[in-house]
């Protein structure tokens, strides 16, 4: 990607073409936001191992750098939004010329470009301090910081890509270094496994993803977002896409965003390509914060975000398109799945990377019934107190010394006071506690929005069953975590965090409150924001109709969860590790489903797996067989011919060349016998040899006349 | 005149032919030389018909004067207990015989069918004192080549025929025909 | 028969006739003087030529008839001298034993 990105910044200043400048200094320079931290793993990689210090000072470094620039990028935005001039702006430049057409690439800024910048980059930023205590003792500390600097380069290019193909290829980058850091600690066969997991199932939706860029190319000839109306994006664009009709109905453009869409949902999880998420958990917990809860995952919700004019054109008012529908229900199924088989797990980080998957399918029915706000909020958010949870549960594995089953865990709120405050503000905010935590807020909206779907009010359901499962699996997975008896090992006790970990904790803490007010409907920064609407503070923002009530309904639900959660988890405290769970023992039937995660795994090990195995060891024998058996007729058959050669060659050649000297040995004692020493003999010959030639010469010469006789 | 030829040509040449195969055929290898003299001397009545007297005299001279002579001696210093063991026609002499014949024939037929000649010139008058003055000035050369080989075979002729040193140190044969 | 034709015949038969002696009989001598009776006749040749021929004064036909003499007779000297020589090593003078240049 070092290659990559040279021969882009190379091609782009040879090209014949002038570029499309941006006006303001710092959209020409957006390209070293994700450019700096690529260029910083590069460096890292140069470096010997190991060289903690340096290799933690250039990430980190990096990764400040980006930070920095990010928040003069917002206040850029910012400035354009105070003053009505354009939010979006745009540098595009031609990459390939492909004669009738060229290819583009190019960079945008626009609020929600913006808004992503700073979010990555500023949980990034403390997710990279917090590696630095997380990975102290680790050996490959070099190699982590450099694939974690990687990683951070390629989101940021996912998030400024104003042209799908430079998406993609940043998507792949992601894609790449998640696979990498997955299997970070690759002896381990199980992560390794879960690597490769990752990567394959993220594969079958960059399939999908794929085709949709090339029907989109096929039928549009460009992958821009936006270049003064020309984009894909852009109406003209999507008219013709409109106008063009896919299999079973559907127009191309619902085609491509269903396309689109299989690439977005292997990304995030969605089902039923979410069975890696889980998986995914082996790798190193920074990994699993900064990747799998921030950022990684919330690329495939972006996606969604940015060709979100692609799937609902079309869309008659007060409805909505076939595409956004599909994306409602199947986040509505992710989002109630997710919840329901985080109630059973007992691993720590899984029980938070199936709330994730549930998150997830949150964002998505926000996407879809709410607009490209709604999703948005929640998933930066969603972002900051998932970081918080996924680096306290890092905090509570490290003090426990690596110990992630919850039900060795136990009255760890004395002994990790700050990771269990923080912890609990994560916790708070995820349910969704009202007013004070952001989580309310956004996934108030989404939920308010789904209410108002005109279109069917099952994910609006699934959406609450949902809230209220969320709610319980986390009262659950914090009373067995920081409550009753200690249930680990006698001899261990278990010790707060460094301070390098739990300060990253508590600025996340702070920032999963403080986010709520960006999305109150009184005063909706958020939402006027992104659409680039003027904003007011209005306090009549609240008396919508239905709101107040549906808003009451939801915290009852919350509320509702959390009591369960108490009442079954910490009025009969937990004593020992082996004690059953509460619901394992009133519904073992359920539970063990649940537990078994619904048996995802093992529909597709008997099916997918089984088919392609299959597959393989055909294609297996195809090759040893039949080309490989070809290939050994080739050369038996040549074999043959050199054996062949061989033998004329011995046999003929030589035997005639054997035979030739014989017979010259012979006629050679035939001509001795001429000469037989006897002068008579030789006389006889000569005068035969003058008979014959005067003879001749007579002849001849009266012949031609030259002798006249 | 018998077929345009003078009756000395046809005896002369009758005792010429004649000689010649009485030195084929005579088994006593003496007769035989003496036959060879007898041919000598018709072809030198053949050279005085043909106007070369000095070759004729000549002739006479050197080839009977001395080569018949030295043949006689040579049979004589190489007849063994007198009686030859021998047969003296070789086996296979018919084919000598027949390439002779073929010879003959060839010669013959090359002679005969060639177209007449004019008749012969006058004789050309030959004194000795031109041959000496020839001799002395266009074949200088051949003869002093003559000359020199004369001594050589002369003196070759000598040692070949030289018998053996009987110096009882040297064993090997000098020079011999080996 | 012109007078040259005729001797021309009559030398090529005592041609052919010494060639005979050389081919058939066994004795090295008489092959010799079958070598003498050959250039004989070529010496008969050579006479009729040079009489019948356009130059008689020219004295070349003779001259070279008088060489062929002196060398004829130099050449019976050295081979009666080889054959003298052969006979006392071997006590033959029979061609048909002289065989030890058999190849």
């Amino acid at each position: 990607m070092m290659t990559t990105s040279a021969s882009l910044i190379a091609t782009w200043l040879v090209q014949q073409t002038p570029p499309q400048f941006a006006s303001s200094g710092i959209v020409n320079a957006l390209w070293l936001i994700p450019a700096i931290p690529m260029v910083a793993a590069g460096l890292i990689a140069l470096l010997k191992q190991p060289s903690k210090k340096a290799a933690a000072a250039l990430a980190i470094g990096g990764l400040a750098c980006s930070l920095l620039f990010a928040i003069v990028a917002f206040i850029h935005v910012l400035a354009a939004w105070g003053s009505s001039a354009p939010t979006r702006e745009v540098v595009n430049f031609t990459w390939i010329d492909l004669g009738a057409t060229h290819l583009q690439l190019g960079w945008m800024l626009d609020p929600l470009a913006a808004i992503m910048l700073v979010m990555v980059t500023f949980v990034g930023l403390l997710i990279f301090i917090y590696s630095t205590g997380y990975m102290a003792h680790d050996e490959n500390f070099t190699r982590f910081f450099c694939f974690l600097s990687l990683f951070a380069g390629g989101m940021l290019g996912v998030l400024i890509a104003n042209s799908l193909l430079l998406l993609f290829m940043c998507w792949e980058i992601v894609g790449l270094t998640s696979y990498l850091l997955i299997g970070f600690w690759y002896h381990k066969p199980s992560a390794a496994a879960a690597a490769k997991k990752a990567f394959l199932t993220t594969r079958v939706g960059d399939i999908f993803f794929l085709l949709g860029i090339v029907w989109l190319f096929a039928n549009t000839g460009t992958l821009l977002f936006y270049n003064n109306g020309a984009g894909a994006m852009e109406p003209t664009a999507l008219a013709t896409l409109l106008s063009q009709p896919a299999a079973w109905g559907l127009t191309a453009a619902t085609a491509i965003g269903l396309l689109i869409f299989a690439g977005a949902a292997g990304k995030s999880g969605q089902l039923p390509l979410h069975v890696w998420l889980p998986d995914a958990m082996e790798g190193p917990t920074p990994v699993s914060a900064l990747i799998h809860a921030a950022t990684m995952v919330a690329a495939g919700v972006y996606l969604v975000a940015r060709v979100y004019p692609l799937m609902s054109a079309g869309s008659v008012a007060g409805g909505s398109t076939i595409s956004l529908t599909v994306v409602a229900w199947i986040g509505a199924l992710t989002a109630l799945f997710g919840a329901l088989v985080a109630v059973a797990q007992n691993d720590i980080k899984r029980i938070l990377a199936y709330s994730t998957i549930s998150q997830l399918g949150y964002m998505m029915v926000g996407l879809a019934v709410g607009g490209v706000a709604v999703g948005i909020f929640h998933l930066i958010t969603h972002a900051f107190f998932k970081a918080l949870l996924f680096l306290g549960a890092g905090s509570v594995i490290h003090g426990c010394d690596e110990e992630q089953d919850i039900r060795r865990m136990g009255r760890l709120w004395k002994a990790m006071p700050i990771t269990f405050a923080t912890y609990a503000v994560g916790m708070l905010a995820l349910s969704g506690f009202p007013i004070v935590f952001s989580g309310f807020w956004s996934k108030d909206a989404i939920i308010g929005a789904a209410h108002n779907w005109p279109v069917s009010k099952g994910p609006f359901v699934l959406l609450l069953i949902g809230a209220l499962l969320t709610a319980f699996y986390m009262t659950r997975q914090v009373f067995y975590v920081f409550f009753g008896t200690w249930r680990g090992d006698i001899h261990a006790h278990a010790h707060e965090s460094p301070r390098v970990m739990t300060v990253p904790l508590a600025i996340l803490a702070v920032f999963a409150i403080g986010l709520g007010v960006l999305g109150t409907p009184a005063w909706p920064w958020f939402t006027s924001f992104i659409e680039s609407k003027s904003l007011t503070l209005d306090w009549q923002g609240f008396s919508e109709p239905g709101l107040i009530s549906l808003m009451s309904f939801a915290i009852l639900l919350v509320a509702v969860g959390l009591g369960t959660g108490w009442w079954l988890y910490s009025v009969k405290p937990i004593r020992n590790a082996e004690q059953e769970d509460v619901l394992e023992a009133a519904t073992p039937t359920v539970f063990g489903w649940l537990a078994r995660r619904l048996y995802f795994d093992e529909l597709y090990e008997a099916t997918v797996l089984r088919w392609y195995a299959a597959l393989a060891w055909f294609s297996d024998w195809l090759d040893r067989r039949v080309w490989g058996g070809i290939v050994a007729i080739v050369s038996n058959s040549f074999r043959g011919l050199g054996s062949v050669n061989k033998s004329v060659d011995s046999q003929w050649i030589d035997g005639v060349f054997d035979k030739g000297c014989d017979e010259l040995v012979t006629s050679g004692g035939v001509l001795a016998w001429l000469q037989a020493g006897r002068a008579p003999g030789y006389l006889r010959l000569m005068g035969i040899g003058v008979l014959v030639l005067a003879g001749l010469a007579l002849a001849l010469g009266a012949a031609t006349g030259q002798v006249r006789l | 005149m018998i077929f345009g030829l003078s009756i000395i040509f046809i005896l002369t040449s009758i005792l010429t032919v004649a000689g010649a195969l009485a030195a084929a055929l005579l088994k006593n290898l003496v007769h035989c030389a003496l036959s060879l003299t007898v041919t000598f001397a018709g072809l030198a009545l053949l050279y005085l018909q043909l106007d070369a007297q000095f070759a004729g005299f000549s002739q006479i001279l050197v080839y009977i004067g001395a080569v018949a002579i030295l043949v006689v001696f040579a049979i004589l210093l190489t007849r063994g207990s007198g009686i030859p063991e021998y047969r003296n026609f070789s086996t296979s002499w018919f084919a000598g015989l027949a390439i002779a014949a073929g010879i003959f024939a060839l010669l013959a037929w090359a002679v005969l069918k060639s177209l007449p000649t004019s008749v012969a010139s006058a004789a050309p008058q030959v004194t000795v004192q031109q041959i000496g003055l020839a001799l002395m000035s266009s074949y200088v050369l051949p003869l002093e080549i003559v000359a020199v080989l004369l001594t050589v075979a002369l003196i070759g002729a000598v040692i070949v025929a030289m018998p053996e040193s009987r110096d009882p140190k040297s064993n090997s044969t000098q020079g011999g025909a080996e | 028969m012109t007078p040259l034709a005729a001797f021309l015949i009559v030398a090529a038969l005592v041609f052919a006739i010494g060639f005979a002696i050389s081919l058939t009989r066994r004795n090295a001598i008489l092959v010799l003087i079958g070598i003498e009776l050959m250039l004989n006749a070529a010496n008969l040749n050579l006479i009729a030529f040079w009489r019948f021929g356009p130059y008689p004064e020219a004295l070349t036909g003779m001259m070279f008839a008088i060489f062929s003499i002196a060398v004829a007779a130099a050449e019976a000297a050295v081979g009666l001298g080889l054959v003298i020589a052969y006979h006392r090593q071997s006590k033959t003078t029979d061609l048909d034993a002289m065989t030890r240049m058999k190849g």
